[in-house]
């Protein structure tokens, strides 16, 4: 057995590789950690909010811990797991490439990455408080390490801009012979998409997070009023990356989706222009919606009127995707192994996060529900329920392939279903506090709300509980699972073609591409 | 059981209209989400393979373009239904009726600050008249805040440095919740205000009435200042520290500072706290506490050690 790309160990063999699975196998690990201590910065608050006075932890801790939670999910764990990770792994190998365009500037990233997380780790000194969204005067007054903490994140995001301009140069020069841009597969639409949203929205967070550190520490004023700042300002640079950054954290989980989905009704996808072109629409459309995030910050009329016609954009090539993925099922031959039910699960958890999108998208409701959990809920069906559950599809779906071994399919199925009814438990209970008027950010909280709360938080136990014995999974089958064929999906993307795991080079042979990648069924006319 | 702070039934002509374009929303989206949540499962349940290891034939089904231009044109309209009507109740909710009677809102952390056309103030509790529209003009004098009355479904944020406005015709008497929805620190959760709606007579015998003549010992008129002026949101009686030192038996006491050195809280280590708060910090609770300079006379100060005292 032959251990392909893991072949050489020790740590310089990692430090030092040029490998660009080898680079994508440290994000994941790195990703990962982060994954779990937000998540266990999330379990800790649903046990504070289990009662509606002061708890075990004070106020101030409990801000800090949602601050924790969301900053260290967005910036350190959603926004670079999939397209750094698996893209960085299966971009080349899905285009029959021997590695990415630039794999020193590909090591480069990673290292940069590094190093934000080790000074975002050091603004620990003086624990945030300001909840992810950083809004000024209060970032720019509070005690507070702001400043470190925003210097760290402009590092990851210096990871995350050359990460997708490395991404964008490799899919438009390394393509294998005969693989023209109708035959892309889906998934690398979706990391070409995400790769331009991370290319020209990120430096504008950069950009804002100097502003912010400048007006802390030399009193510049850009934010402040008193000196003819404008703290609503900050409000349009901070979501005019952060939100087309939702579509970087959903594009790839999409484009996973669109490759399982085939695979396993064993039919070619339906309508794969389509869904191509609706990846570069949303990341279009994505730029021109920011201030449906601000209806209620004091935005002129007009302004409000604009963003939310813009947004109502969004939701129909969103709603595209959905049906063609449905349609795709339509007379196949449907197995249920596990990354087919993680991409079933995305499905069924992205509708009911994208049908509760028009409540905040239309101004009359948003008013009433912004800021409340309405919110949260909306955010996490889509994030958790789409981003997370792709990213856990294409974990199934590739983790033969990435470690030459395959998952206990038993436990993958049985902790799918644990994590999912702990999930709507969790999340419908917000869905419902948020229409009753629950507030988001808000350690205490008036006792009506209470029964919501405890069955959020026992919903979230049962969610932790899924997700440890996915992880117990990964983790034991490393070693203990089955050893994994080549294409144990028989799947007809490239990177099937090579043994499980690849050899360092990928391809013996650089592949030549004569069709499209979802010839599934039974072609009339042809054969 | 209490009833949720959404619930307290048509207060208003606006909130009415919300509830309307949540209705129709409701509506539009549960026929999606059982049109596409149900073929979803019918197609998983009905297309299964059933001989297992064996595929069944399948047809190469690429695209229908008679479908996929109905699924883009379909949604394109209702969403621009939805939209359209959002925007007219919106247009509504932002538009106060000539001739509003203006009441001047000034958030800070962690509390609100009324005051009424003749002059007249309160904290954390606004009344205004059954059946006349106001209009609530308000600015923060630190950061950013928020303004939700739950009931009537509306909410503005409160930013420095500029007015935003928010105006209600309440059609119910009552007492109804105000949240702070703009986090704004440490206290942010505890920002909460009332805001109660008399019927005219009452309104006006209020107003007329007794307003800062209350007559009754000092100690009395500290615990309705303690309470008007959002001080219980971080400050308990009962002997649990909350964002701040309790105040049960904190009179008297001798406190310890974060640098070791410790003072005895007598009269003047209370009214340097009020008046500049971060001067001598507790051990163990953080600087977040806004002065009162300019807010609490001195009497008010007074009244407030009188009532501390009292709390053994």
């Amino acid at each position: 057995m032959a251990d392909g790309y893991l072949e050489k160990r020790g740590f310089r063999a990692w430090a030092f590789t040029l490998d660009h699975k080898r680079v994508g196998v440290m994000y994941l690990w790195t990703t990962l950690t982060f994954f779990l201590v937000g998540g266990l910065f999330a379990e800790l608050l649903r046990l504070k909010l289990m009662t509606p006075g002061p708890g075990f932890i004070s106020d101030k801790t409990y801000n800090v811990f949602f601050t924790l939670h969301g900053a260290l999910m967005i910036f350190l764990f959603i926004i670079p797991a999939i397209p750094s990770a698996l893209g960085n792994f299966f971009i080349p190998l899905m285009i029959g490439a021997r590695d990415v365009a630039f794999p020193r500037l590909n090591l480069a990233s990673y290292w940069i990455f590094l190093a934000g997380i080790a000074v975002v780790l050091g603004s620990l000194a003086g624990p945030m408080d300001t909840g992810w969204t950083f809004y000024t005067p209060y970032s720019a007054k509070t005690g507070a390490a702001v400043t470190t903490l925003s210097f760290g994140l402009f590092l990851v995001g210096m990871s995350s801009i050359l990460t997708g301009l490395n991404f964008i140069v490799t899919i438009h020069t390394l393509r294998a012979p005969g693989m023209s841009w109708t035959r892309l597969p889906l998934f690398i639409w979706g990391m070409y998409a995400t790769s331009i949203i991370q290319v020209l929205a990120t430096p504008v967070i950069g950009i804002t997070f100097i502003l912010l550190a400048a007006e802390r520490l030399f009193g510049i004023g850009f934010f402040d009023p008193a000196k003819g700042g404008d703290p609503i300002l900050f409000q349009h640079f901070f979501w005019f990356y952060s939100h087309p950054v939702v579509y970087v954290m959903i594009l790839p989980a999409m484009g996973i989706i669109s490759e399982i989905i085939p695979v396993f009704a064993r039919k070619p996808i339906f309508g794969y222009k389509a869904i191509a072109y609706s990846s570069m629409a949303i990341a279009l459309a994505g730029f021109l919606v920011w201030g449906h995030h601000m209806f209620v910050s004091g935005m002129s009329g007009v302004a409000a009127f604009i963003f939310s016609l813009l947004t109502f954009s969004v939701a129909v090539p969103t709603g595209v995707k959905v049906f063609n993925w449905i349609a795709t099922l339509y007379r196949g031959s449907i197995t249920f192994e596990s990354p087919m039910l993680y991409a079933l699960t995305f499905i069924f958890l992205f509708i009911i996060g994208g049908l509760t999108g028009p409540f905040l998208g239309s101004l009359g409701t948003n008013v009433q529900l912004h800021d409340t959990y309405f919110v949260v809920a909306h955010f996490h069906y889509t994030m958790m329920g789409g981003t997370v559950m792709g990213w856990l599809a294409g974990l199934h779906y590739w983790f033969p392939k990435m470690t030459g071994r395959m998952l206990n399919e038993r436990l993958a199925r049985r902790a799918c279903l644990v994590m999912v009814a702990g999930f709507n438990v969790t999340f419908i209970s917000m869905f419902i506090l948020g229409y009753k008027g629950m507030p988001r950010r808000w350690a205490e909280y008036p006792v009506q709300y209470q029964t919501l709360h405890i069955i959020a938080t026992v919903g979230s136990w049962f969610l932790a509980a899924g997700i440890l014995a996915i992880m117990w999974n990964f983790w034991r089958s490393l070693t203990k699972g089955e050893i994994a064929p080549p294409n144990p999906w028989r799947g007809l993307t490239l990177e099937w073609t090579t043994p499980s795991p690849p050899p360092a080079d990928n391809f013996e042979v650089l592949p030549t591409v004569t069709d499209w990648p979802y010839s599934y069924g039974r072609k009339e006319g042809r054969e | 059981m209490i009833p949720y702070p959404t619930d307290h039934g048509a207060v208003s002509k606006v909130s009415t209209q919300v509830d309307s374009v949540f209705l129709f929303i409701a509506a539009i989206t549960l026929f999606f989400f059982l049109l596409t949540q149900g073929t979803l499962i019918w197609f998983a349940f009905r297309y299964r393979r059933r001989k297992p290891g064996h595929d069944e034939p399948t047809p190469y089904i690429t695209g229908n373009r008679m479908l996929e231009t109905l699924w883009v044109v379909i949604p394109s309209i209702l969403v621009i239904g939805i939209f359209v009507y959002g925007w007219i109740v919106f247009d509504n909710i932002r538009t106060p009726p000539p001739g509003a009677a203006e009441i001047n809102v000034t958030a800070r952390q962690w509390l609100y600050e009324f005051r009424y056309p003749d002059g007249a103030s309160s904290v954390n509790e606004v009344r205004v008249p059954l059946g006349a529209p106001v209009r609530f003009v308000m600015t923060s004098s630190d950061v950013i805040h928020g303004f939700y009355l739950p009931a009537f479904r509306i909410k503005q944020d409160i930013v420095p440095g500029r007015y935003t406005d928010l105006w209600l015709q309440p059609e119910k008497t009552g007492s109804f919740d105000i949240f702070c929805t703009q986090y704004c620190g440490t206290g942010h959760s505890t920002m909460r205000a009332k805001m109660i709606v008399m019927d005219e007579p009452s309104f006006r015998k209020w107003r007329s009435g007794g307003r800062g003549s209350e007559t009754g010992p000092m100690w009395m008129k500290g615990k309705a200042l303690i309470e008007r002026y959002g001080c219980l949101g971080c400050h308990s009686v009962d002997g649990v520290d909350r964002i701040g030192p309790t105040f049960k038996g904190l009179f008297g006491r001798k406190v310890e500072m974060e640098d070791g050195k410790a003072f005895f809280a007598d009269e003047s280590y209370f009214r340097e706290s009020i008046l500049d708060p971060t001067a001598k910090v507790v051990k163990g609770f953080d600087p977040v506490m806004p002065t009162y300079k300019g807010t609490l006379s001195d009497e008010d100060i007074a009244e407030i050690i009188a009532y501390m005292k009292t709390i053994r």
